[in-house]
């Protein structure tokens, strides 16, 4: 690459970083403005004010805001967790083995996951109150694996065909189980692709709004997304903004440290050396 | 240590494609087999049905006296080196050879003592913290083969180990192959499709066409005595030439002149119109350089040298001829079975690497009769083996195997004895 060439590179690369991340910037810088400098049109604040996260973590707000953090955490945790699991053999029976069905299987995963959740959430409404399960954990839980199994089963099939299949038999050969195989073999050389895939999934239970508003009333099971929209003003002439402004920074930390923390595992490549180079 | 023994093996896909069909093979205790054809001729189908990987269609699968048809791969207690190696990336050289043993939930003293003995012999050592992914393609094979050895299988099974290695290091590991079988006196079924592998590595060597045996026998066995054209083809290089012949009483007229054949020969081939007669590359010279005393036992014949190569130790030259279209259609056929895509009707020619024969240039060849062969084009059989001096060829393999194994045996037992007695003495 020429000098040139490099330049230009990094002035595209900026470029797109501060697209990207511009509105982040904004919201930061929204959610340390005063109520009073919300309208005066600067980009940063007059003065840092503390005042929205105050509001949301220990003040009026806060009785609406914490529960539904412990909510948030506590549904996408679980829901991500049983997605990943039932993901896991289910993408291996599709990229292993031969049964009828499996083309069904896949396309139905598919038609779910491009499937509007608007149009089932009345419906869902209905049943859920018959049967208890509205405003529970369960209740959201189950929903959210509707969301996140599809894409986690497709993700994670593409891992575990990468996998050569000499691995599992050379295993066999060796006097493993079919279960050993998968999990001594397997399992840690999907790695990368079950953290890849679990990341997706928290994102999309962690970012639904539509579940969360509609299938909860009280903070019993209420998530962020839902009690963020829930948000007023200390009086009906004050706007929310800063305090959501505040939430979504808080909202947003966890995702970034999540992203951080796995970036490491998620290199591809592990699978280099298994077969001849 | 085991015999395998096949009865009727079958392997049919979905489709109703016979892979393997009616494959009925004895493996002897501690011999070493070859499993060679060219590619899709289901050798290694029947490797994986030995391992227990495929399903048998149909047919008995025995090994060491037992029924294994419906065994798991790992009830059967056999290894197999894969034509990839198969390593596993997350462990290190010393895991990846402790996987069997691990599996079998050996105590660690006895892994660690086990490993490093196979490392030993494989010459990892320094390797044994590093992973795969680090390693060479011969120190990767050589884990493969590491893992294979490390527990006492009842055979090994290797499925075309070497095809990944370049020329050199191929030629090194097939001789440590041969040296370790012959060491650990193990029953070995070895899978490929190199014929100097089939040939400098086997016992025995069983070829496959499509799905059936075509001969099993020794290396020498094949090579002298092929039981029709497609082993005669397949084995040999460069191959066997086919030369278009019509019987005229106890001679073969052919392209380059007549052949005299013996008595015997002459019976056999009697009553047919056309035929091929295989001719080895070797079993020609350059006219000039023939010995007085061998000159009567050939017959000479002159013809243009279209290409030669000269490679220091041999030269081959290429002489072209004219063959009738329907067994030029059986030739191309065969070379399309024999993956070669031959063009034109030609011999290969060896002569004397002194030769001064010259490209573009009418020669003098001087060709052997006393050992060609002569095929029916239509069925492929050969009309003129000798199915007695083949089976005494194979005897003395068998005979050289028998006697290897107890030398390896003794030589061990010896060192065993050794180390005893200067443990003792200290």
């Amino acid at each position: 690459m020429s000098r040139r060439e490099k330049i230009w590179w990094w002035v595209g690369g900026a470029l797109i970083v501060v697209y990207c991340l511009f509105p982040i910037a904004w919201i930061v810088s929204l959610s340390l403005k005063a109520p009073s400098d919300l309208n005066t049109g600067g980009f940063l604040p007059t003065t840092v004010s503390w005042d929205n996260y105050q509001s949301i973590l220990t003040g009026g707000t806060k009785d609406l805001f914490l529960p539904a953090l412990r909510n948030s955490f506590g549904i996408c945790l679980i829901a991500t967790a049983i997605s990943c699991l039932l993901a896991m053999f289910a993408a291996y029976a599709i990229a292993r083995l031969d049964f009828p069905g499996k083309k069904l299987i896949l396309s139905t995963a598919l038609i779910v996951a491009i499937f509007p959740i608007i149009s089932i959430v009345t419906p869902l409404f209905n049943l859920w109150r018959n049967i208890g399960l509205y405003d529970t954990w369960p209740g959201l839980i189950i929903p959210y694996l509707s969301l996140t199994l599809p894409i986690s089963i497709w993700t994670m099939s593409a891992f575990f065909r990468e996998i050569p299949w000499e691995m599992e038999q050379a295993a066999q050969v060796d006097g493993a189980t079919t279960w050993q195989a998968f999990r001594k073999v397997i399992v840690p050389l999907a790695t990368p692709g079950v953290f890849t895939t679990a990341i997706i999934a928290f994102f999309i239970a962690w970012n639904d709004f539509l579940y969360g508003i509609s299938l909860t009333s009280t903070s019993r099971a209420r998530p962020v997304p839902a009690a963020i929209g829930l948000f007023s003003g200390e009086s009906q002439f004050v706007q929310p903004t800063g305090a959501i402004a505040a939430a979504a920074v808080i909202v947003t930390i966890p995702v970034v440290v999540l992203v951080l923390l796995f970036q490491r595992r998620i290199v591809a490549g592990l699978t280099n050396g298994a077969v001849k180079g | 240590m085991a015999s395998i023994e096949m009865q009727n093996i079958v392997k049919q896909y979905g489709d109703g494609f016979p892979a393997v069909n009616d494959v009925s093979l004895d493996i002897a205790d501690g011999e070493f087999m070859i499993l060679v054809g060219p590619s899709g001729c289901g050798k290694s189908t029947l490797l994986r049905m030995i391992v227990g990987l495929e399903d048998i269609t149909s047919g008995d699968m025995v090994i060491g006296g037992k029924k294994v048809n419906d065994l798991a791969p790992r009830d059967r207690n056999l290894s197999m080196v894969f034509q990839n190696y198969a390593l596993y990336p997350h462990m290190t050289v010393f895991e990846n050879i402790a996987f069997p043993l691990r599996l079998a939930k050996m105590p660690d003293d006895e892994v660690r003592r086990r490993v490093t003995e196979a490392s030993d012999v494989l010459e990892l050592k320094e390797h044994l913290d590093r992973k795969p992914a680090n390693l060479s393609g011969g120190q990767r094979q050589r884990v493969a083969m590491g893992r294979a050895i490390v527990r006492q299988a009842e055979a090994f099974l290797f499925d075309e180990p070497l095809s990944n290695l370049d020329a050199k290091l191929r030629g090194q590991m097939r001789t440590e192959i041969s040296r370790l079988q012959r060491r650990l006196g193990i029953t070995t079924v070895y899978v490929t499709h190199d014929q100097t592998e089939a040939m400098t590595l086997g016992d025995r060597v069983c070829v496959l066409r499509k799905g059936k045996i075509q001969q099993v026998a020794s290396p020498r066995e094949l090579y002298e005595q092929p039981v029709n054209l497609f082993v005669a083809g397949f084995i040999g290089s460069p191959p066997m030439n086919f030369l278009p012949a019509t019987p005229k009483g106890d001679r073969l007229e052919t392209p380059f002149g007549d052949i005299a054949l013996d008595q015997k020969r002459a019976a056999a081939v009697a009553g047919h119109e056309l035929l091929l007669v295989g001719i080895r590359p070797e079993y020609f010279e350059d006219a000039s350089l023939v010995d007085e005393a061998k000159r009567p036992l050939g017959s000479i014949f002159t013809a243009r040298v279209d290409v030669t190569e000269w490679l220091g130790d041999s030269q081959f030259a290429y002489i072209p001829y004219e063959a009738p279209e329907s067994i030029r259609q059986h030739l191309r056929d065969l070379s399309r079975e024999l993956d070669a895509e031959e063009l034109r009707t030609q011999a290969i020619v060896s002569i004397d690497a002194t030769s001064r024969i010259r490209e573009g240039r009418e020669a003098e060849f001087w060709l052997d009769s006393r050992k060609v062969h002569v095929f029916d084009p239509e069925t492929g059989d050969n009309l003129t083996r000798d199915a007695e001096a083949g089976a005494e060829l194979t005897r003395l393999a068998t005979q050289d195997r028998e006697e290897q194994l107890e030398d390896s045996q003794n030589r061990t037992g010896a060192g065993q004895q050794v180390g005893g007695a200067t443990a003792a003495s200290a």
